[in-house]
């Protein structure tokens, strides 16, 4: 139960986020993002399924982009190059920003634990730039983009296992509010 | 804990007062052979007023705990004492400290008079009879008294081992809360012993890696303030901040100060490439030192200026190499298995420490500038970011510990490899820099 409060108001947050710049946001997704968690596909650790109606299945939502579409993709040790499942993660992440012109976002890039701190900012400025690069290339504006590295600093795995360090070597694109204007 | 910070502002007047002694032939020679700490007695210091009383104790206390806390010397515990000193200008029993195998003596007397608190000493060979040096005093507040203990413990480690001393500096680092996956961090400064800590930032948002400029005034660090990582410089007295690298679309971090502390040197990532820059603190004008497509960062000065020494990954892995101040070809010191990052320059100019990873272990290490004589000072499954004592004698680094319960903790290590102890720090605590002997 403590998990899915936690959830609820991780997503409300997003949804109060993106409502506040998007006029035609529908109220009703509160309800349906709250009912299908937060978590991404690709973090989906802990099983739970999102065969639920509304917000997750509403293409056009966060919680759908970051379900259905994947919000990241993962690096193999010490790269930055992207993996093919990576590349097709990305090919939806471009339709769905080319779809929904509204959102910008920005391209976190992050690394493991396994190398010092200052190195590991510049990795992960390299591997939110290989996203970056890649969404671009498809077709998404750069004033749509911005990248940032936070190197080891922001695990979301805390063992300190390959398990872990394979989830954490990761780049995660995260939607923000409309473009201004 | 407040965020004001109480630097104190402590004025120490050094007065000789009896300049007559010459040096004895008592002295640690600092090699790499030295394992037999030396025997020493520091008595409680006398209190020549009764509101001296209470800091008696505590000045020969911290005195012993810092020179104990080398490995270098060892203190002849007070219950095999046959003398007490109870007046400062008596003289002294040397037979009864030779007896318990005190080879030096170290005793002190200590006057307070309202907020001020004034300190002498004086250290002995016991075994040649002579004192060393001269006696010496120390002026300050009751509020500083820690430091008019680190002052004398400084001349009598510079006394006994011809090396310029450590003590009286502090430690800027970055105090860490919190589990691995929701770690809070704010900037900290304390002693170097841990004592004295105050909060320079609050923790609401991320800072990395901290600087001491080259007088302990100013401290350069990493911020994520603006949600992107900026350098900032923040003065140590007023704690106020600026912003210094804010270039729009890039990230900035591991800046280091020049020798003359007018300069800074640092990273700029951008576009999936980060280089080193330069910028003059006083006019912002900056100038790009690299452009290779690969990484290079944690560039740190040469003690002369002349230099600097930083990681690439030019190679194909973190590597060391040495370039002039204004940029031009670099040349590779590093060439051992393994990946080497994390280069500072020694404040004696001999030696760069760095930080190594091999086998999926990490070391702190120290080498020649030009890459020869590598020496592994430590392993575990994670040290990174050596800092130099202003004697560049010891090294001070992180140590995290493995796990879903893994924490940061501050380690100090001799450059030859032994002593390795724990900072004491409430909490966790990473990224140090070792302030210059303070003045």
């Amino acid at each position: 139960m403590k998990m899915i409060t936690k959830a609820v108001l991780l997503t409300s947050a997003l949804a109060l986020a993106a409502c506040s710049n998007k006029s035609d946001f529908e109220g009703d997704d509160f309800v349906d993002l709250n009912a299908n968690g937060a978590n991404s596909g690709l973090d989906a650790g802990a099983g739970t399924g999102f065969e639920g109606t509304g917000g997750a299945n509403d293409p056009t939502s966060v919680a759908f982009f970051q379900q259905s579409v994947g919000d990241r993709v993962v690096f193999e040790v010490d790269q930055s190059t992207l993996t093919e499942q990576g590349r097709l993660i990305l090919d939806g992440q471009t339709r769905w920003l080319t779809t929904n012109s509204d959102y910008t976002a920005i391209i976190e890039g992050h690394a493991d634990e396994q190398g010092t701190r200052e190195y590991n900012v510049a990795l992960g400025e390299r591997r939110a730039n290989a996203v970056r690069d890649y969404l671009v290339g498809k077709g998404v504006p750069t004033s749509r983009l911005r990248v940032v590295s936070y190197g080891k600093e922001r695990p979301i795995e805390i063992c300190s296992d390959e398990g872990c360090y394979a989830k954490n070597r990761r780049a995660v694109t995260v939607l923000a509010a409309g473009l201004s204007g | 804990m407040t965020l004001k910070v109480l630097i104190a502002v402590l004025a120490i007047f050094v007065l000789p007062f009896a300049a007559l002694a010459q040096n004895g032939p008592l002295r640690i020679e600092i090699t790499e052979g030295v394992v037999e700490p030396m025997p020493f007695a520091a008595p409680n210091f006398v209190a020549e007023s009764t509101a001296a009383n209470e800091f008696a104790e505590r000045l020969a206390r911290v005195v012993v705990s810092d020179l104990a806390g080398t490995g270098l010397f060892r203190e002849v515990p007070r219950s095999a004492y046959i003398s007490q000193v109870t007046s400062f200008d008596a003289p002294v029993q040397y037979a009864d400290w030779k007896a318990i195998n005190a080879q030096a003596l170290v005793t002190g007397a200590v006057n307070v008079s309202g907020s001020n608190l004034s300190v002498k000493f004086r250290v002995y060979d016991v075994f040649s009879g002579a004192e060393m040096g001269s006696g010496l005093q120390f002026a300050g507040t009751t509020q500083g008294w820690r430091r008019m203990a680190h002052k004398v413990a400084d001349q009598v480690y510079a006394r006994i081992t011809g090396e310029q001393p450590y003590f009286d500096s502090r430690v800027v680092y970055v105090s860490e809360q919190g589990p691995k996956d929701k770690r809070r961090k704010r900037l900290a400064i304390m002693d170097y012993d841990g004592a004295n800590v105050q909060f320079l930032t609050g923790s609401e948002h991320l800072v990395l890696a901290p600087r001491f400029s080259p007088t302990g005034d100013r401290v350069l660090y990493t911020s994520y303030e603006t949600g992107f990582p900026r350098i900032y410089v923040l003065d140590v007295g007023s704690v106020q901040r600026r912003v210094l690298e804010s270039q729009e679309g890039s990230m900035s971090f591991a800046p280091r100060f020049s020798p003359d502390g007018n300069t800074v040197v640092y990273s700029i990532a951008s576009g999936g490439n980060t280089d080193i820059y330069r910028m003059d603190i006083r006019s912002g004008s900056s100038s790009r030192l690299t452009s290779a497509p690969s990484i290079e960062t944690a560039p740190s000065y040469s003690p002369d200026g002349s230099r600097i020494v930083f990681e690439s990954d030019r190679s194909g892995s973190q590597q060391i190499y040495i370039m002039g101040a204004n940029g031009g070809e670099p040349k590779r010191i590093s060439f051992g298995k393994g990946r080497y990052g994390t280069p500072v320059w020694s404040p004696r100019g001999d030696l760069i420490a760095f930080t190594k990873q091999s086998k999926g272990r990490f070391h702190i290490g120290v080498m020649r500038t030009d890459g020869t004589e590598e020496r592994l000072l430590t392993a575990s499954f994670l040290d990174e970011g050596p800092t130099w004592a202003p004697n560049g004698r010891v090294i001070m680094f992180t140590r995290e510990t493995q796990g879903a319960t893994g924490r940061a903790a501050l380690y100090s290590v001799d450059i030859s490899g032994r002593n390795l102890k724990p900072i004491p720090a409430e909490g966790g605590a990473s990224d140090p820099s070792w302030s210059p002997i303070q003045r």
